[in-house]
């Protein structure tokens, strides 16, 4: 066995301390924003890790959609809320032996079960480089639209109810403001809005207008 | 050491239980609970993608697209919810919902 790493081993080996640091950082930090920002790193680490797995795509998702939405979506809603830091961290490492009994317990089953020896994992070899003009985009989009159309179209479903639920959970609807009802609009008739005034026929005496003689 | 099918695995194991042991530790905070959640998605889909790329197999792929959709589905909701519970408790702390008693 060499020393020497390669360079896609010195990537994973680095990206996997900056993603298990974040973690880390994210459940023990202080300040919700910092854990989000951590989240952040968190998440931007693991899409170059996808990366080094060559699933382009899902990578450049993973930042565009979670960096870019949902990451927002917590920092703003950490912003808006007025915490007391104070009381949620009372009692914070009261359950720490318990939970890094079970973790490390996780942890050592996993890797005894997925380490190379017992897993078979290392008969699975590094499958050949794709050629070059090989696109993971066209190859996940031709799979998405043939054979998975219909879980596509749920997942567009989910996503539909998932926009309705959040805006009918915060909506708020400000008892005293003045709005108008469509649906009374709509049902209004004539005789609602029209009086008609039976009144004496008064005939001018009509001046010819200017220019017509 | 040749980075391999395992070390993607036991690196998403790690995860894992980093974020399980997060779930004991921050037990009050529901932010930083639905953190977690999201960590713990994070190692799921990257075992989903390192046996895609083994196995040659790109169905694990549409997975991770599906749970991805999924997750961001599930931690707006869970957002709107929390937002909805602080303005009606003044209060993110779980030990604080106890209305229901149970």
């Amino acid at each position: 066995m060499t020393l020497l790493l390669s360079f896609s081993e010195i990537v994973f080996y680095f990206l996997a301390a900056v993603l298990l640091y974040a973690g880390l950082r994210v459940i023990t930090t202080r300040n919700p924003v910092q854990a989000a920002l951590f989240l952040v790193l968190a998440f931007f680490t693991a899409a170059g890790i996808w990366m080094l797995l060559q699933a382009e795509f899902l990578a450049i998702t993973l930042v565009l959609v979670y960096v870019g939405a949902v990451m927002v979506l917590f920092l703003f809603v950490v912003m808006m809320l007025d915490i007391n830091l104070d009381r949620l961290r009372e009692g914070f490492w009261d359950y720490f032996p318990l939970a890094g009994f079970v973790g490390v317990l996780m942890a050592i089953e996993m890797v005894m079960v997925l380490g190379t020896r017992h897993f078979g994992a290392d008969w699975v070899i590094e499958p050949a480089p794709h050629a070059a003009d090989y696109s993971n985009t066209a190859e996940l989009g031709h799979l998405l639209y043939t054979d998975y159309v219909l879980p596509f179209e749920l997942a567009a479903v989910i996503l539909l109810v998932a926009i309705i639920a959040a805006i009918a959970l915060t909506m708020r609807r400000r008892k005293n403001s003045k709005y108008t009802d469509p649906a009374q609009q709509v049902k209004v008739k004539r005789d609602d809005r029209l009086r008609i005034v039976k009144m004496q026929a008064d005939v001018e005496q009509s001046v010819g207008i200017d220019g017509e003689s | 050491m040749h980075v391999g099918l395992s070390h993607y695995l036991i690196l998403g194991s790690l995860l894992f239980a980093l974020s399980v042991v997060g779930i004991f530790l921050n037990r009050k905070n529901v932010i930083i609970l639905l953190m977690a959640i999201e960590l713990m998605l994070l190692a799921v889909n990257t075992n989903f993608i390192a046996f895609s790329h083994y196995l040659g197999n790109p169905t694990g792929q549409i997975f991770v697209f599906f749970i991805l959709t999924v997750a961001a589905a599930e931690s707006a909701i869970g957002l709107a919810i929390l937002v909805l519970l602080f303005r009606n408790l003044k209060t993110i702390n779980v030990d604080d919902m106890d209305v229901l008693k149970g």
